[in-house]
C-alpha cells in the first residue's frame, strides 16, 4: 500500500503546486488578498505532501519493501541503517524527489517568512509553484520512485558499495540546498520583473538576500563535503580534479558568489540594480544546467551515473523554458527599469564591480572548458577531455587577480573611498604576506613560484581579515562574517598549494614485518586479517606508523567484498595531524603473499576543507544577523541615500 | 555627448575589451590543454604519436592482467578490434576487473605500450563511460542491453 499513498502524495503535491503557482502569479496584482492567502496555503499543503511522498519513500527503504522497485534495484536488507536512508538518494528517482523536497521547503520558508511586501512574496511563490510542478511532472512521467515490482524479489540488489559512505549522507542533500535555494532567488527576480512596480524592484534583493545567503552557504559546504569525499575515494581524481561533475557545481557557486555581493551593492547604495536582476536569473540556469549534465549522461565523468536519453531532453526543455521566460520578463520590463545609483572610482562599488568581474569571467573559463568537449563531439564526433592545465592556464591567473583585490573591498566606503587611507591600513597585510612567502622560501623543498605566490596571497587575505576583525571591535554580524568568509578563501589557498607542490608519494609490495618509507614517515605492515563487517567482508591491513622505534599509530586500510552486490571497494586510512595528512591505500594481493600499498602524505591538505568550513561558517554569521535584525537598516534609507 | 551617455560608453567599451581578452585566453587555453580520446583500434592503427597524453577506454581483455615488479600492473584494452598493451604502478580502484569497461589516462611510449598514469574509477557498475560505448560501437562488439 505505502507505495499506491507516496503516488498519491505526489500528484496532490502536484495539484498543489500547480494551485500555488495560479494563485501565487494573480496574487501579484495590488487587489488581490484572497489569491495570496490560497497562494501561501497551498505552498504549505505542498510542503506537506511532498513530505509525506519523501517520508514514504524513505519508509520503503529502511523496511526494504522490495515490491518497490528503486528499492529492490538499490537497497537490501544488511545495509546498515544510515545507508538504507541516504540510499533513498543514492539513485536518479530519489536524487528528484529529494529536489523537489528542497524547493518545498524553500516554499514553505518563503511562505512563512516572506518578506519585501506581499505582492512580491506572492509572485516568488507563483514562480516557486511552477519550477515545482514542472519537477514533479518529470519525475512523475520519466522517474516515478513508486513503480511496483510484481513478484517482489526476496532481497534486493543492494547499493553500489563506493556510496554506502557518510559522503552520500551529507553531500548530495548540502548540494540540492545549495541548487534550489538559487531558486527563490530567481522566483524572487522574477517576480519582482513581474510586478514591475518601481520600489518592489528596488528592494527584491533585500527580500531575497537571506535565501542567497542560504544557497551559497549550502552550496560551499556540499562542494567542500564532495571535494571531501572525492578526496578519501580511491580513482575519485582527488580533492578537485576539474571533473565536469566538479565544474557544474562549482559554476552555481561562482555566480552566487558573485550575487551576493553585487545584492549587497543593490540594497545598499542602490547600484546594479538591473544587474543584480541578472545574476540571480544566472545562478539558478547555472544550477539547472548543472543537473542536466549531471543527470543526462551526455558527460564522461568519474563522477558519472548510468542513466536514460528523455529524462536529459526532459531537463534540457526545463532549461529552456526557465531561462527563456525569465530572460523575455526582462527584456520585457528593462526599458522601465530605472538605473543603478552613480559612484565613484574609488568606492565599494567599483570594488563589487571587479568582484563580479573577475568571477563572471572565472566562471566563463570553466564552463567553456565544462562545454567545449560536448559541443566538439556533437560537431565532428571527436572524443576528447579538458584538462586540469586549462584550468591552471585560465582559472587559476583570474581568480588569483580577485583574491589580490578582496582585502580593498570591505574598507572602502560606499560611493566615495579613500584608496591611500586604506592602501595604507592594509601595510600589516602586505607584511604577513612578505613573511608567507619568505618562510616558503627559506623552510621548504622545492621551492615552486606557485606555491610561494599562493602563500604570500594567502598571508595578504588572512592578515586584512585579522586587521578587519581588530579594527571593529563589536562591529557588526555582516563585517564579522566577511571577515571570517575571506579568511577562510585564504586558508583553502594554503592547503590547495601545501598539497599540490610538496604531496610525496610512495608505492611498495610488502609482506608482514616489512617496512617502507614516505615523506617523514616509517610504516611497518603487520599482515592482514579477515574481519566482517554489517555487509561486508574486509581484509583489513594493519599499519604501523613508526616513530624512531616505537609505534605512534595504527592505520588500518581496507579491501572489501560487498557480498550482496557483488563488489570490491576500496576503503582508504587516513591519520591527519591537523596540518598533514597520511593516506594509506591497500591493493590486491600478491602471489607470494604480499601486498601493493599506496601511502602519500598531504602536507597542509586538512586546510582545504576547514576555509571552506570557515566560509560557510562567514555565511551563517551573516545569515543569523540579517535574521535577529531584520529591520535594522529599513529600505527607507538606502532610498534616502540616493 | 553627455556625461552619462559617455560614462556608458566607456563602460561598453572596457566590456568588450574585458571580453575580448578572455575569449583569446580561453581558446589559446583550449587549443593547448585538450586531451584527446582513442580507442584501442586506433591505437593499433597507429593513429596516436609517442608521448601524446591521450585517455584509452574499452574492456580489460580477459586473462590479460598480469602483475610486475614491485606495484606495477599489466593489462591489456581492447575493444574487439584492436587490443593495446597497458601499463600502470600503483594500486587499481575496487571496480577495475577483466572482461570490465575502463579508462585510463596516459601516453604511449616507443614499444607500443600504454604507460597509465591513472586509471579512473566508476560510480556505478551499470556505468560505461560514453567514449567506451562509442568504442565498442564502433567495432560492432557493443550491443543494446548487453551491458546492462
Amino acid at each position: 500500500m505505502t507505495g499506491e499513498l507516496g503516488l498519491l502524495a505526489l500528484c496532490f503535491a502536484l495539484a498543489l503546486s500547480l494551485v500555488m503557482a495560479a494563485a501565487g502569479l494573480l496574487g501579484t496584482r495590488a487587489q488581490a488578498d484572497a489569491a495570496r492567502r490560497v497562494a501561501t496555503s497551498s505552498a504549505l499543503g505542498f510542503l506537506v505532501f511532498t513530505l509525506l511522498a519523501f517520508g514514504v519513500l524513505t519508509y520503503a527503504f529502511v523496511v526494504s519493501d522490495f515490491s518497490v522497485a528503486l528499492v529492490a534495484s538499490h537497497s537490501h536488507t544488511l545495509k546498515p541503517l544510515v545507508y538504507k536512508i541516504s540510499g533513498v538518494w543514492g539513485n536518479h528517482e530519489g536524487s528528484m524527489l529529494l529536489w523537489v523536497l528542497v524547493l518545498a521547503l524553500y516554499a514553505g520558508v518563503v511562505a512563512i517568512l516572506g518578506r519585501g511586501g506581499a505582492r512580491l512574496t506572492s509572485g516568488a511563490l507563483g514562480i516557486q509553484g511552477l519550477l515545482a510542478a514542472a519537477f514533479l511532472l518529470f519525475i512523475l512521467f520519466t522517474s516515478n520512485p513508486f513503480l511496483r515490482l510484481d513478484p517482489a524479489p526476496f532481497e534486493g540488489a543492494g547499493l553500489m558499495p563506493l556510496l554506502q559512505d557518510p559522503g552520500l549522507a551529507m553531500h548530495p542533500p548540502m548540494l540540492y540546498a545549495g541548487y534550489v535555494g538559487l531558486s527563490a532567488a530567481f522566483s524572487y527576480a522574477a517576480a519582482a520583473l513581474m510586478v514591475g512596480d518601481a520600489a518592489i524592484i528596488n528592494n527584491w534583493a533585500r527580500a531575497a538576500r537571506p535565501f542567497m545567503l542560504m544557497a551559497w552557504i549550502a552550496l560551499t559546504s556540499g562542494i567542500a563535503l564532495g571535494s571531501w569525499w572525492a578526496y578519501y575515494e580511491l580513482g575519485w581524481g582527488g580533492f578537485w580534479g576539474w571533473d565536469p561533475v566538479e565544474n557544474a557545481s562549482l559554476m552555481p557557486w561562482l555566480i552566487a558568489t558573485a550575487l551576493l555581493h553585487s545584492a549587497l551593492a543593490t540594497e545598499k547604495s542602490g547600484a546594479f540594480r538591473t544587474w543584480t536582476l541578472l545574476l540571480a536569473i544566472a545562478g539558478f540556469s547555472l544550477s539547472l544546467i548543472g543537473t542536466f549534465l549531471v543527470r543526462s549522461g551526455v558527460l564522461s565523468s568519474v563522477h558519472a551515473f548510468a542513466s536514460d536519453p528523455t529524462r536529459g531532453f526532459f531537463i534540457m526543455v526545463l532549461i529552456a523554458l526557465a531561462i527563456g521566460g525569465a530572460l523575455a520578463l526582462f527584456a520585457w520590463r528593462a526599458p522601465s527599469l530605472q538605473g543603478g545609483a552613480a559612484f565613484e572610482p574609488a568606492s565599494r562599488e567599483t570594488a563589487l564591480l571587479l568582484n563580479n568581474v573577475f568571477l563572471l569571467a572565472a566562471c566563463a573559463c570553466v564552463f567553456a572548458g565544462t562545454l567545449y568537449p560536448l559541443i566538439l563531439d556533437a560537431m565532428n564526433g571527436t572524443k576528447i577531455t579538458v584538462g586540469p592545465p586549462y584550468y591552471v592556464l585560465t582559472f587559476a591567473p583570474i581568480f588569483f587577480a580577485l583574491l589580490l583585490l578582496v582585502p580593498f573591498g570591505p574598507r572602502l566606503g560606499w560611493k566615495r573611498g579613500d584608496l591611500k587611507a586604506v592602501w595604507r591600513s592594509l601595510y600589516p597585510a602586505l607584511g604577513l604576506a612578505g613573511i608567507a612567502a619568505v618562510a616558503v622560501l627559506a623552510i621548504v623543498s622545492p621551492r615552486t613560484i606557485a606555491a610561494t605566490g599562493a602563500f604570500a596571497v594567502a598571508g595578504w587575505l588572512i592578515g586584512a581579515s585579522i586587521l578587519d576583525l581588530r579594527k571593529r571591535k563589536g562591529a557588526r554580524a555582516s563585517a564579522f562574517a566577511a571577515a571570517l568568509a575571506h579568511a577562510g578563501l585564504g586558508v583553502t589557498l594554503l592547503g590547495v598549494a601545501g598539497t599540490t607542490a610538496w604531496r610525496s608519494e610512495a608505492i611498495a609490495v610488502v609482506g608482514p614485518g616489512q617496512t617502507m618509507t614516505v615523506g617523514p614517515y616509517t610504516l611497518r605492515f603487520d599482515g592482514v586479517t579477515r574481519e566482517k563487517g554489517p555487509n561486508f567482508i574486509a581484509d583489513r591491513a594493519h599499519v604501523a606508523v613508526m616513530d624512531g622505534g616505537r609505534v605512534s599509530a595504527m592505520l588500518q586500510p581496507e579491501h572489501r567484498f560487498y557480498p550482496a552486490e557483488g563488489q570490491d571497494m576500496t576503503d582508504t586510512a587516513i591519520r591527519t595531524t591537523g596540518l598533514r595528512d597520511l593516506y594509506l591505500a591497500l591493493g590486491d594481493e600478491r602471489d607470494d603473499g604480499r601486498f601493493a600499498l599506496r601511502a602519500y602524505v598531504s602536507p597542509l591538505a586538512p586546510l582545504i576543507w576547514l576555509g571552506g568550513l570557515m566560509m560557510s561558517l562567514g555565511g551563517m554569521l551573516s545569515l543569523w544577523g540579517r535574521l535577529r535584525a531584520p529591520s535594522a537598516e529599513p529600505a527607507a534609507v538606502a532610498q534616502a541615500a540616493e | 555627448m553627455n556625461a552619462k551617455k559617455k560614462r556608458r560608453l566607456a563602460f561598453a567599451a572596457a566590456l568588450v575589451a574585458v571580453g575580448a581578452m578572455l575569449a583569446v585566453l580561453i581558446r589559446y587555453g583550449l587549443g593547448q590543454n585538450i586531451m584527446y580520446f582513442h580507442s584501442p583500434a586506433d591505437v593499433v592503427a597507429g593513429h596516436v604519436g609517442e608521448g601524446v597524453a591521450f585517455r584509452i577506454g574499452g574492456l580489460v581483455e580477459q586473462g590479460s592482467i598480469s602483475h610486475g615488479a614491485g606495484a606495477a600492473v599489466k593489462f591489456r584494452v581492447t575493444d574487439g578490434k584492436g587490443s593495446v598493451p597497458a601499463n600502470f604502478v600503483g594500486v587499481l580502484p575496487a571496480l577495475f576487473r577483466e572482461g570490465q569497461g575502463v579508462v585510463a589516462t596516459g601516453a604511449m611510449d616507443g614499444h607500443g605500450t600504454f604507460i597509465a598514469s591513472e586509471v579512473l574509477a566508476k560510480h556505478d557498475e551499470k556505468y560505461m563511460p560514453p567514449e567506451v560505448v562509442a568504442a565498442l560501437k564502433k567495432s560492432g562488439r557493443w550491443k543494446e542491453g548487453e551491458m546492462q
